[in-house]
């Protein structure tokens, strides 16, 4: 388990060093991605005005206040609060995500499946889990937003940040295949049997 | 007593930002109960920065997760308190608005069909309002709940048949926590609905998942149930954030409803580690806020 520092964007090397278990401070630049922005980007055709290429994208939906644009907000945005939102909705997004934008890192909470664990090996990308309810932490994370793309959408914008120090995430799922869901996906379908027996029930299959 | 609805949109909207900030203090000690008998060093690790982050969002007076969530609120109308109905959710409604808008707060409502965002946390039958009456006189009590999504997509219904009996919900709730696993934010409160009929007993899931830790379902079948499913939960692993351990939730509730003959249906809704919720008593000697 070994510990690194990232300075966005990164290269395809540096996400293959990257294996299951081991955290990661990110630093400069990320991106706030979500539900309805991927469905703009994908199912609607709509392109970006950034080049996500060798970044990483985080998906959340913030809180935000519109202010006058300045220097430290160019955008009009000041950030109230940004947190993380449930990965696994967004789970078919991610190849396109990578092999049209060149995105090469997630950031989530709850994991994603099977088509992003092969589009992260395929391609050279990674997930990375932020624990999911703790935004006024992670707020602290993020200097300010930068720019804004897709503002129609607000708050399921494309939002640019400016981060500092943006971790310790931990390497959830690799691009060598690697997952920590799996583990315990195992654990708990192993387990079953045993925790309806302290309940007095017979174990068959899972109900549906 | 005649309820002041300006004191109403006033508390309606005071409850709904204080309950994104603030946890209740049976949230808290619930965090403090899991962090002392967690064994698995990530989980623990994972717990001491949700805990960290309560105190952030304290000293920072941020909100606890960027979901806002969909508002809800659940009235108790005392015998004693003189209202008019229609105006008492206008007030509410407008107090949850001003919230989003003068806070300002992320909205999270959009409409169903075309998902267009008002911008105001408000839409068709959003904020959802339920109101209960209640033998206490002059008593009027208004709890919010920022419902977040996370935990609210880990939302389940099950018309089990008589012949599946109580195993069959044993092993209906298991199964959805395993199905669950991270996505809903553990550790959780698992919410049961036991019994009545398909949205009641929905419904029933919700009213235990928003239910104050260390409460017990008032029916002592229903509380014999909990204690089980509570134990049986949190023998599978799944750990804070689904990363693994033994906190996957703090405890399961049950609420339960007679039912049918020939009906045995069984709900799930989960409430995430963000447990929120905020309260307002009103009394002749005025608005007492709490949770």
């Amino acid at each position: 388990m070994t510990e690194h520092t990232i300075h966005m964007p990164c290269t395809e090397e540096q996400i293959r060093e990257l294996k299951v278990g081991d955290t990661v401070i990110l630093e400069d630049w990320l991106y706030g991605i979500r539900d309805a922005t991927q469905i703009h980007m994908f199912d609607k055709g709509r392109e970006t005005k950034f080049d996500l290429n060798g970044h990483a994208v985080i998906h959340t939906a913030p809180n935000v206040k519109k202010v006058p644009p300045s220097n430290f907000c160019p955008a009009g945005y000041e950030s109230v609060c940004i947190g993380t939102t449930t990965s696994m909705r967004m789970e078919r997004f991610t190849r396109p995500l990578m092999e049209k934008n060149g995105v090469r890192m997630i950031i989530g909470k709850g994991g994603l499946g099977e088509d992003s664990r092969a589009a992260f090996k395929d391609l050279g990308g990674v997930y990375l889990a932020i624990i999911g309810g703790t935004a006024a932490l992670e707020t602290t994370w993020i200097e300010r937003i930068t720019d804004v793309d897709l503002e129609d959408l607000n708050p399921e914008c494309l939002w640019e940040f400016r981060i500092k120090h943006f971790g310790p995430l931990l390497v959830a799922m690799d691009a060598h295949g690697g997952s920590l869901y799996d583990g315990v996906k195992k654990t708990a379908a192993e387990r079953r049997a045993e925790a309806l027996a302290a309940m007095g029930v017979a174990a068959e299959g899972a109900s549906s | 007593m005649k309820l002041d609805m300006e004191a109403v949109e006033e508390a309606a909207k005071h409850l709904y930002i204080q309950a994104l900030k603030i946890l209740p203090p049976d949230i808290k000690e619930g965090f403090q109960r899991l962090d002392a008998t967690e064994t698995d060093p990530t989980a623990k690790s994972i717990l001491a920065t949700m805990i960290q982050n309560i105190e952030v969002a304290e000293d920072t007076t941020n909100l606890l997760c960027q979901d806002t969530g969909i508002p809800i609120y659940n009235l108790e109308i005392g015998s004693g308190i003189d209202f008019d109905g229609h105006k008492l959710k206008e007030a509410i409604r407008k107090g949850c608005e001003r919230a989003t808008t003068e806070h300002p707060l992320r909205s999270s409502v959009v409409h169903p069909i075309t998902r267009i965002n008002e911008q105001t946390s408000c839409g068709i039958r959003v904020p959802v309002i339920n109101i209960d009456f209640t033998d206490k006189d002059e008593v009027f009590e208004m709890e919010m709940i920022p419902k977040g999504s996370g935990s609210e997509n880990g939302s389940y219904l099950k018309m089990c048949i008589p012949a599946e009996g109580v195993a069959g919900i044993k092993s209906f709730v298991v199964d959805k926590v395993i199905e669950c696993g991270g996505r809903v934010c553990p550790p959780t409160i698992v919410g049961v609905g036991v019994g009545g009929t398909s949205d009641l007993c929905t419904k029933l899931a919700k009213k235990a998942g928003a239910r104050a830790l260390g409460s017990t379902c008032p029916d002592p079948e229903g509380a014999k149930l909990e204690k089980e499913l509570s134990a049986a939960v949190n023998m599978l692993g799944i750990g804070p954030q689904g990363l693994g351990g033994d906190s996957t939730a703090f405890a399961v509730h049950v609420e339960t409803a007679a039912t049918h003959i020939t009906m045995n249906p069984v709900a799930v809704n989960i409430m995430c580690h963000s447990a929120r919720r905020a309260r307002a008593t009103f009394t002749p000697k005025g608005v007492e806020i709490g949770f």
